[in-house]
C-alpha cells in the first residue's frame, strides 16, 4: 500500500491559515492504514486545529468527513457537494488523491496534510517499510521475491557492488545487503543458477511521468485514437 | 472609602483547577474509591471518567477534554506487567506521550497531561498523584482555552459524548 507521514502541524496550520470554514477530507484505504489520513487522523487533525485556532481566537468551522477512496472519482463525487460550504479543503489522501480532489474541486484550494512517502508494507502497528518503487519491470521471479531495485541501495540489477561486510551495506551498515539477502534466498530454493542470469538495461525510459495504463479489456474505449 | 478597599481588594474568583482524570476501572478507581472509603482527604479539583481498560482511551479524548475546558488532563491506569488486559495500560502510555507532543504543536503546554500508575491497592498514591498534578495546574495558572464558566460536568460531558461516539 501507500504509505504517507502527516506535516508537521505548524505546516499545514499555516495553509489554511487565511480560511475561515475548512474541510478536513480523510481517505479511508492505504493512508488509513498507516494511520497518516483515515478517519481517525481527520478527527485528530481537526481537534487540533480547532485547540490553536481557539487559542488564537480564530473563528470558523472545521468539517470532518472520510471517503472509502479518493483516487476513485465515484467516491470523491459527493464531496463537490460537501465542499460547497467551505472556503478551503484539507486533504489527508496520498498525493494522488489531493490531486483528483483538487481536479474535482476546481474553484476551491485543496492543501495536502501528509507527505506520501513510498509502497511499502505494514511490519507491524505504526511499522512500516518501503518495498516497490513501482518502476514498471518487475524482476521478483528471478531474484528470489527481493526487489533489487528498492531493497539495494544503489539499484543494482546483476549482484552487489563491491561494499557488503558480512552481508550488511556499505551505505548503511544497519541495513542489509539486498543481493546477499537474494544470494541466501536463491540458495536454499535451490536455483541460485537463475543469479548468473545477466539482466539487460532497466527501462528507465518506461517511467518518464505522468504513466498512464490502459487495461487490455479497455483499449477500444480508452486508447483508439491511437 | 473602607468600602471601596474592600471591592477593589476582593480577589478574583480563586482559581480551582478542572482536571479530568481518565482511570481504568480495575485499578486505579479500585484505589480512588478506597480513599474516598478511607476518608484520606485531598483536593476536590478531579473529576473522574471510568473506563473498563486505560488501553480504551482515545487521543481524540484527551484533546476534546482540552477544548470543552479542562486545565489538565490525568490518565491513570494499572502499574506495569498487572493490566487485566495485558497491555493495555502500556499503549495508553504510549498514547499519552503522542498527545502530549500534539497539544505541545497546537501551543499548550504538554505538562497539561501526565500518565500515571496507581495500583489497586494503593489509595495514597492516588491521594498523592492528585495532589501532585494539582499543584502542578496551579503552577501553569488556567488552561488558556479555560472557558470562563464552564462547568466540570460539562467538561465531562464533552469527554462522554466523544466516548459514545
Amino acid at each position: 500500500m501507500i504509505i504517507a507521514e502527516r506535516k508537521p502541524f505548524r505546516e499545514i496550520q499555516d495553509m489554511v491559515a487565511p480560511y475561515g470554514n475548512v474541510l478536513i477530507a480523510g481517505c479511508g484505504t492505504c493512508v488509513a492504514v498507516c494511520l497518516a489520513g483515515g478517519e481517525k487522523e481527520v478527527g485528530l487533525l481537526a481537534a487540533q486545529l480547532k485547540l490553536a485556532r481557539n487559542l488564537a481566537g480564530q473563528t470558523g468551522r472545521l468539517g470532518e468527513i472520510t471517503v472509502e477512496r479518493q483516487c476513485d472519482r465515484e467516491f470523491i463525487e459527493p464531496l463537490r457537494e460537501v465542499a460547497t460550504d467551505y472556503e478551503a479543503v484539507i486533504s489527508t489522501a496520498c498525493g494522488a488523491g489531493v490531486q483528483f480532489l483538487a481536479a474535482l474541486l476546481q474553484d476551491k484550494p485543496v492543501f495536502p496534510a501528509l507527505n506520501t512517502t513510498f509502497i511499502g508494507v505494514n511490519e507491524a502497528a505504526g511499522h512500516y517499510t518501503e518495498r516497490c518503487r513501482s518502476c514498471h519491470q518487475c524482476y521478483l521471479g528471478i531474484t528470489g521475491g527481493i526487489c533489487p531495485v528498492t531493497m539495494c541501495t544503489k539499484g543494482l540489477l546483476n549482484g552487489p557492488c563491491g561494499g557488503p561486510i558480512g552481508g550488511k551495506c556499505e551505505v548503511d551498515p544497519a541495513r542489509d545487503c539486498a543481493w546477499c539477502q537474494i544470494y541466501e534466498r536463491l540458495e536454499s530454493q535451490g536455483r541460485l543458477q537463475q543469479i548468473e542470469a545477466i539482466l539487460p538495461l532497466h527501462p528507465h525510459s518506461r517511467t518518464t511521468s505522468p504513466g498512464t495504463v490502459i487495461h487490455p479489456a479497455y483499449l477500444r474505449r480508452y486508447a483508439a485514437h491511437e | 472609602m473602607e468600602a471601596s478597599k474592600v471591592i477593589s481588594a476582593a480577589p478574583e474568583a480563586e482559581f480551582v483547577p478542572k482536571i479530568l482524570a481518565l482511570v481504568c476501572t480495575y485499578c486505579t478507581y479500585t484505589a480512588a474509591d478506597m480513599a474516598g472509603s478511607a476518608r484520606m482527604q485531598y483536593p476536590p479539583t478531579v473529576r473522574i471518567v471510568k473506563y473498563l481498560c486505560t488501553g480504551r482511551i482515545d487521543i481524540l479524548h484527551i484533546l476534546k477534554a482540552f477544548e470543552a475546558g479542562a486545565d489538565a488532563v490525568m490518565v491513570s491506569g494499572c502499574e506495569a506487567g498487572s493490566c487485566h488486559f495485558l497491555e493495555g495500560n502500556l499503549r495508553a502510555r504510549e498514547r499519552v506521550e503522542y498527545a502530549k507532543k500534539l497539544i505541545a504543536e497546537v501551543g499548550l503546554e504538554p505538562e497539561r497531561l501526565e500518565m500515571f500508575e496507581v495500583a489497586a491497592s494503593d489509595a495514597p498514591k492516588w491521594v498523592q498523584v492528585v495532589r501532585e498534578m494539582t499543584e502542578r495546574v496551579e503552577k501553569l495558572g488556567p488552561s488558556p482555552l479555560h472557558r470562563v464558566g464552564a462547568s466540570f460536568a460539562q467538561v465531562e460531558a464533552a469527554v462522554q459524548r466523544v466516548v459514545a461516539q
